[in-house]
């Protein structure tokens, strides 16, 4: 399979989601309208921790809420249901058809419609955070480069992750149960409503048991300045493997999937 | 026309409950949405003692009246969100032929058992909650505890509908309501006394969230709001709840007439 079909996949999902820019800037702004609450709640509790909560001094954790903020779009922490409902119609059976890989063509689309949102979706909050109450950042370039590499492995793992819960459909009739217990787990576990630094130890290492937090709490760490360095290269590599599971996983459900697919008509 | 509403509610009902597998999924999901909630609080107070003003127990009070408003009105008009769906498929058009109102239609159209799952973890909490942050009882406190979560689920209920209304003219834009509707539910569920004054003052008098759980827990603490907001708003909810229905409902006869059809 050529690089140049996955390319049109991407250019694809590009085009598609250039198309919907009211629903993009109403997403724009619905993040931002959250992002007020969220530092504000974030910011009172350093406060009442005395100035400082688990590393957040005051401007860290507002930057922390605005940029989560900023990258929930992208990423795509929402419900998805997209492969499973051509699962369970059966349309399915046209992907398997064509002649790229199934997997593959479908994370060059998402990362398509997360290159298309990630500006327009990612910059009214920062404003919106910079102007109300002052986000900080790493002072070295380096570190917005692996933060920009780290955003791409968050919404290709992001992605995988919701392919293998999405082929659950070829098992299940119906999937939103599934699909809604998987939204709200990978919700608090990727950091996206309290900082996975925040948790209780128990928490925190069920969460880092999991490829969540290197959907959004890394990336956040890395371009906040939280981590840098060595430990910020650490964090990648963390992704990198995340990355290679969940596509490995995500195939091996594919593959026990496609044995059990029966399409109905001839 | 109430036997037309009781055989439609009947059907809904029997329809989801008849997949058990499903239906069990389902509401294990929405037990899991009010844990997850919970666990927001939780490590929250894991780190602190008090957030604006309140401990964990009172904290607590404030996210279970508001989770308990908030999933009953989820369960009743929460599905509203898929009006688009039907704007854009043009299926609008059918429902407005049958001789029952729009909303009426649409809000039997799937009452959504599944989230008694999130109502359940509330009331849970509440029953926790209450005892240890609530010391001296008095007959108007336990009317205040009682009407509080049903005008709360009248005040989120008609946020959806002004939501919904509001699709008539966004359509691909409906995000923006959830801003208000879902918004509305997260900050009801803290102390809006760590909100800036103007956030707060918009989510007190603008989208009434403050009046849901926040205002009644400080009448039942017996304390007056940090904010130097009168203590007697803590009763106001089902006078918030009246206001934003009278909003609502005339926001929705505007949607209707706005709305011209899919076409064809």
């Amino acid at each position: 399979m050529s690089i140049r079909a996955l390319w049109a996949c991407f250019l694809a999902g590009f085009r598609r989601w250039s198309a919907y820019r009211a629903a993009t800037a109403a997403g724009a702004f619905t993040n931002t309208m959250f992002g007020l609450t969220k530092a504000s709640i974030t910011v009172a509790a350093i406060g009442a921790a005395g100035g400082t909560l688990a590393g957040y001094d005051v401007r860290a954790g507002a930057t922390y809420a605005w940029l989560t903020q900023a990258l929930l779009g992208p990423v795509y922490v929402f419900h998805w249901d997209e492969l499973a409902q051509r699962v369970r119609t059966g349309d399915i059976a046209v992907d398997f058809a064509r002649p790229v890989d199934l997997q593959l063509s479908w994370l060059a689309a998402d990362l398509g419609r997360a290159a298309v949102t990630v500006l327009p979706r990612g910059i009214p909050p920062i404003v919106v955070g910079a102007l109300t109450f002052g986000l900080t950042g790493p002072d070295e370039v380096d570190a917005y480069v692996l933060g920009a590499l780290s955003i791409v492995l968050a919404v290709s793992i992001s992605f995988l992750c919701r392919f293998a819960v999405n082929l659950c459909a070829f098992w299940l009739i119906e999937i939103r149960g599934a699909l809604t217990l998987y939204m709200v787990v990978s919700g608090v576990l990727c950091g996206l409503i309290i900082p996975v630094h925040w948790f209780p130890s128990w928490l925190k290492a069920l969460a880092n048991a999991t490829p969540f937090p290197s959907t959004l709490q890394t990336p956040v760490d890395i371009l906040s300045g939280r981590v840098t360095g060595v430990e910020a290269v650490g964090v990648f590599v963390v992704q990198i493997g995340w990355l290679v599971a969940t596509l490995v996983l995500g195939r091996l459900v594919l593959a026990r999937g496609t044995h059990r697919l029966v399409v109905q008509g001839g | 026309m109430a036997d037309a509403y009781r055989a439609l509610l009947g059907a809904r009902l029997r329809a989801q409950t008849s997949y058990r597998a499903s239906f069990a999924l389902d509401l294990l999901a929405n037990v899991g949405i009010g844990l997850l909630e919970f666990c927001e609080i939780y490590v929250i107070f894991h780190n602190i003692d008090v957030l604006g003003g309140l401990d964990w127990q009172e904290a607590l009070l404030v996210f279970a009246l508001s989770n308990i408003a908030f999933s009953l009105a989820d369960l009743g008009f929460g599905h509203l969100d898929e009006l688009p769906r039907y704007l854009r498929a043009g299926t609008l058009d059918a429902m407005l032929l049958r001789p029952l109102p729009l909303l009426g239609q649409l809000v039997t159209s799937d009452i959504s058992l599944r989230r008694l799952g999130r109502t359940a973890i509330a009331l849970v909490v509440l029953a926790y909650a209450l005892p240890t942050a609530v010391a001296d009882w008095t007959p108007a406190k336990l009317l205040l505890v009682l009407v509080t979560p049903i005008a709360g689920a009248a005040v989120f209920a008609a946020l959806f509908v002004c939501a919904a209304a509001l699709q008539f003219w966004l359509v691909d834009g409906g995000e923006v309501a959830n801003a208000f509707t879902y918004g509305g539910s997260y900050v009801s569920q803290y102390p809006s006394s760590v909100l800036h004054v103007l956030l707060r003052s918009f989510f007190t008098f603008v989208v009434p969230a403050s009046f849901v759980a926040y205002l009644p827990t400080l009448v039942l603490l017996d304390r007056s709001p940090p904010t130097g907001l009168p203590a007697a708003l803590g009763w106001c909810a089902p006078l918030a709840a009246m206001a934003m229905s009278v909003v609502a409902a005339a926001w929705w006869r505007q949607g209707i007439r706005h709305y011209t059809g899919a076409g064809g």
